[in-house]
């Protein structure tokens, strides 16, 4: 599990440094990768992949939009990096593999799955930003 | 604010220029479109329209001047330039920055540098590497392994692009090598599990944040954007498929 943890950190601030963001954004970064990967890899063996990555994006999506705030920079910094451990990149690459060796059942399979769990974490991703606008426009109403 | 108060053509320059490097550095559809009708309307024009696709931006402000088109070719990530543009919109919309100033400085953005060297992007891909292969299961005694297979990767994927302005071959060449530098490390026995070394090598390569933004595009109502986003991280997937399954084929 620790193990689990220090290489996500790792893995998604290397990921940052490749998208270019800022310098002092990488801690961050690698912060909210963390958490992701965390919250997915405790709950994927009990609710599944797509509900875990519902579950973890959206808690990316609402700590991302956080630290945009606080730091002042875009919040797409944030939860890229957040949600790189989740995307199905890995078992996109791995439905194609199976379409090309002609193994069109798996593949047909794996093509769906990845196509579900990229759709969770847009779900996710979206899911808290209007959250973060409900919660605001109830706190902030009153004063308006 | 005072209305009209710059030549509408230099309001148009200033947001065709921003949004162009936006879309170009991966910023979302909805927040390049956001961000140029915000310039527009700092410099007191409040109808504005924009067209927003991945490979071109159609922009219009009103009935007496024509509509724009500014075309996009190359398409990359780069997170710094999207965080610049976003600040030098925010001093747009305090009134702090003339027309003409701010096209100054984004075209200081446009040529700016890369913030991190080729050799540190090298680095950071040849850790990813390492890392995604111990996150999705494999063993410690593989890691050198994945960290050789992924900067070798990497490395290819930009040489091959410089040499052949081709995404798809450089994709497939690339993935080619990682599987058979994987392969050829599995027997001679630095590593053990091929099939874990290669995932965690092609994580740099494979385009995950585009899949997802094409969904989310396609949510948004951007049709256009989200399919051939789509169809582009499809492209990427399977030449990266296809490369390595070359060798496990022979395998």
């Amino acid at each position: 599990m620790l193990a689990q943890l220090f290489t996500s950190f790792i893995a998604t601030a290397a990921f940052g440094i490749l998208f270019h963001a800022p310098r002092r954004s990488l801690l961050q970064c690698g912060f909210v990768g963390m958490l992701g990967w965390l919250v997915y890899y405790s709950t994927t063996d009990s609710m599944g992949p797509v509900s875990a990555s519902l579950l973890a994006t959206i808690l990316i999506g609402i700590v991302s939009q956080g630290f945009a705030r606080l730091y002042k920079m875009p919040v797409i910094i944030f939860s890229v990096a957040g949600i790189i451990p989740l995307v199905p990149g890995g078992m996109a690459y791995n439905a194609m593999r199976q379409f090309v060796q002609q193994h069109y059942p798996q593949a047909l399979e794996l093509a769906m799955s990845t196509l579900m769990i990229a759709g969770a974490i847009a779900v996710g991703l979206v899911l808290s930003e209007v959250l973060n606008q409900i919660f605001h426009s109830i706190r902030f109403k009153p004063q308006r | 604010m005072n209305n009209h108060s710059y030549p509408t053509p230099e309001i148009i320059e200033v947001c065709l220029l921003a949004g162009k490097l936006m879309m170009q550095n991966g910023a979302e559809t909805y927040r390049v479109e956001d961000t140029m009708s915000r310039i527009a309307s700092a410099y007191g024009i409040s109808q504005s329209h924009s067209y927003v696709t991945p490979t071109g931006i159609f922009f219009a402000i009103n009935d007496s001047e024509p509509a724009t088109l500014i075309r996009i070719v190359e398409r990359t990530t780069d997170l710094h330039k999207v965080t610049e543009v976003n600040s030098i919109s925010r001093k747009i919309s305090t009134g702090d920055l003339s027309p003409r100033a701010a096209v100054k400085e984004l075209s200081e953005i446009e040529c700016g540098p890369l913030r991190y060297s080729n050799r540190i992007q090298l680095m950071a891909a040849a850790l990813a590497s390492g890392c995604f292969m111990i996150m999705f299961g494999g063993v410690w005694r593989d890691f050198p392994a994945a960290v050789l297979c992924g900067g070798i990767g990497f490395a290819a994927v930009q040489y091959f692009h410089r040499l052949v302005k081709v995404k798809f071959f450089s994709e497939f060449s690339a993935s080619f090598l990682i599987g058979l530098l994987a392969a050829l490390l599995t027997i001679v026995g630095w590593g053990q599990m091929m099939d874990k070394i290669i995932i965690g090598s092609v994580m740099p390569l494979v385009p995950g944040l585009l899949i997802t933004n094409a969904i989310r595009d396609l949510m948004s109502g951007h049709l256009v954007s989200g399919l051939s986003k789509g169809a582009d991280a499809c492209l990427t997937s399977f030449g990266i498929g296809a490369g390595v399954a070359v060798i496990i084929s022979y395998m």
